[in-house]
């Protein structure tokens, strides 16, 4: 089944809007696009949306009351609101940090959340 | 009274501070000191918990608390001293800055200051908006410090004003925090905010943005109940009869951000009433010799990367004046924005050569012609794809010696 959607470009400042027709396994830019960049991204737009995720999850014990967080790599678009429901269930003990894995293989997508902030204990 | 003596003293420990720093030790100054009124380094990025950040300086996209640690862990590793809870109220004659912390008051005497206060956001009185004073009416920053650094959530149905980049990432955060994101209403008719916030905050969660629309009236007693909207007309003016009312408890405000200058305002430096921060010369220097500025308390930088690239030449020039005690330098031409163009700077330029520029055009348009010209001769032409508020742009241009004969002046055009 042959799907059409415009896509904003987001490559540069321009922001074309581009018609992308796709049928799940390949996608084609048909109008709007100014340059070859454009039409990869509509492309892989199109197919296989993904985005970095960034929140925050619960210290105990920390300086800060929060450890921010990000997916190491991008995850699908609509896997996002998995990956934040478990984000918001995890609470984790300072110290922390940045770069330390805090959720392993977050919605079952291989991909853990790591710390981007250093935390240390709070003092008593 | 305490009394320290420093080669370079810099106010503010946000990433322009802490850039400037890095790059002056390593232009071979040392005895920097380095104030900020927070208990933490790296001012805002803490904060700001989403990535985008050093696309353009590392290769790599990183978020806020990464870039601001990037660069804490360089200002440590230098040993540079840092005084936080440290608030600077004054700066008298012979640069002495004027701070008050926990031990007292201090009084330190630098060769070179950097002033690096960052910015601030505009409120609900900078726009103006009518209505009652109920609890519930945030700026989109403050909100942001709420969610990201204090985990408290500042309330459910939530509309935001302004398209601004803060306004649009703090409603995918209420969204992600399950908040009822409502809209954002853009005066303008376009969004100010980068394209890809638009994308990725706006579109993929299917929050609707009203554009050419305002608020016109605040509703609440104790806390905000409703919020009416309208379309504007190109005046600026709300049409009649197109008032539609929204049942919300908070409204966020992103109407901008201001340079922080009260403190540059306590010494006689001149301020650039478009900017609103320091006008300056190629160096970054205030028209107070020996003081430097750089960061958002100069101009407003869309991009953490370009606002630490020019820092670190703020910081590189604070140590050469420093090495090198340069006699005061009164020949200058200076800048001017012309069609187009909001801004730009510097506002002046001591010496010929080649210069890098930055400028913020009025309105977006494309294919442009960038072209700087004095009342006689055009000295650059270049053609441009896209231009949008939303980018600052940075060029270079080579500026010829005959420039400098009568102390003459250039402007700069943007032309479609």
């Amino acid at each position: 089944m042959t799907k059409e959607q415009e896509i904003t470009c987001i490559i540069c400042p321009i922001g074309c809007k581009i018609i992308v027709q796709s049928d799940g396994t390949t996608a084609e830019a048909i109008t709007g696009h100014r340059c070859k960049q454009g039409i990869i991204y509509a492309q892989t737009e199109a197919l296989d949306p993904r985005r970095m995720l960034t929140s925050s999850i619960l210290v105990h014990n920390g300086t800060w009351p929060l450890v921010s967080v990000k997916t190491i790599k991008s995850i699908p678009k609509e896997k996002i609101f998995s990956a934040l429901k478990e984000i918001q269930k995890t609470v984790v003990d300072a110290p922390i940090k940045r770069g330390d894995v805090l959720i392993h293989n977050v919605a079952h997508l291989y991909i853990d959340i790591v710390a981007t902030k250093t935390i240390s204990i709070k003092k008593k | 009274m305490k009394h320290t003596m420093a080669d370079i003293a810099i106010i503010g420990a946000g990433p322009a501070g802490l850039a400037a720093a890095v790059a002056a030790y390593d232009t071979g100054i040392h005895n920097i000191l380095i104030l900020d009124r927070n208990n933490w380094l790296g001012g805002i990025l803490p904060q700001c918990i989403h990535d985008g950040f050093g696309i353009e300086e590392t290769g790599t996209s990183m978020t806020g608390p990464e870039y601001a640690e990037m660069y804490t862990d360089m200002v440590k590793k230098r040993n540079i001293p840092t005084w936080q809870e440290t608030m600077a109220l004054k700066i008298t004659k012979n640069n002495t800055i004027h701070a008050i912390n926990k031990e007292g008051l201090h009084h330190i005497k630098a060769q070179s200051i950097i002033l690096a206060m960052g910015c601030r956001e505009k409120t609900r009185w900078n726009a103006l908006i009518p209505g009652t004073r109920p609890s519930g009416i945030y700026t989109a920053g403050a909100a942001q410090a709420f969610i990201n650094l204090y985990n408290i959530i500042p309330g459910n149905k939530i509309l935001v004003l302004g398209s601004g980049d803060v306004g649009l990432i703090m409603a995918r955060r209420l969204k992600f925090e399950g908040a009822d994101v409502l809209g954002v209403v853009e005066l303008l008719p376009y969004a100010s905010g980068l394209p890809r916030n638009v994308v990725q905050c706006l579109d993929d969660y299917d929050i609707p943005l009203y554009l050419n629309h305002t608020v016109t009236n605040i509703q609440g007693k104790e806390r905000l109940t409703h919020v009416t909207i309208a379309l504007i007309n190109k005046n600026g003016e709300p049409v009649a009869n197109t008032e539609s009312t929204i049942q919300c408890d908070t409204l966020l405000l992103s109407l901008g951000l201001i340079p922080e200058n009260e403190l540059t305002k306590t010494i006689d430096i001149q301020l650039d009433t478009i900017t609103g921060g320091s006008i300056v010369n190629e160096h970054f220097e205030t028209t107070m010799s020996g003081i430097f500025t750089c960061g958002n308390c100069l101009q407003v930088y869309d991009t953490v990367d370009l606002l630490a690239k020019n820092a670190k030449r703020a910081g590189i020039a604070a140590a050469h004046h420093v090495l090198e005690k340069p006699p005061e330098n009164k020949q200058k031409i200076c800048v001017r924005a012309g069609k187009n163009v909001q801004y730009v700077i510097p506002q002046t330029i001591q010496k010929p050569g080649l210069h890098t520029l930055t400028l913020r055009v009025k309105k977006p348009c494309g294919p442009v012609q960038l072209y700087l010209k004095t009342d006689k001769q055009i000295i650059s032409k270049k053609k441009i794809r896209w231009v949008n508020p939303a980018n600052m742009l940075e060029f270079q241009v080579r500026i010829p010696e005959n420039l400098f004969k009568d102390n003459r002046s250039f402007e700069v055009n943007i032309d479609d």
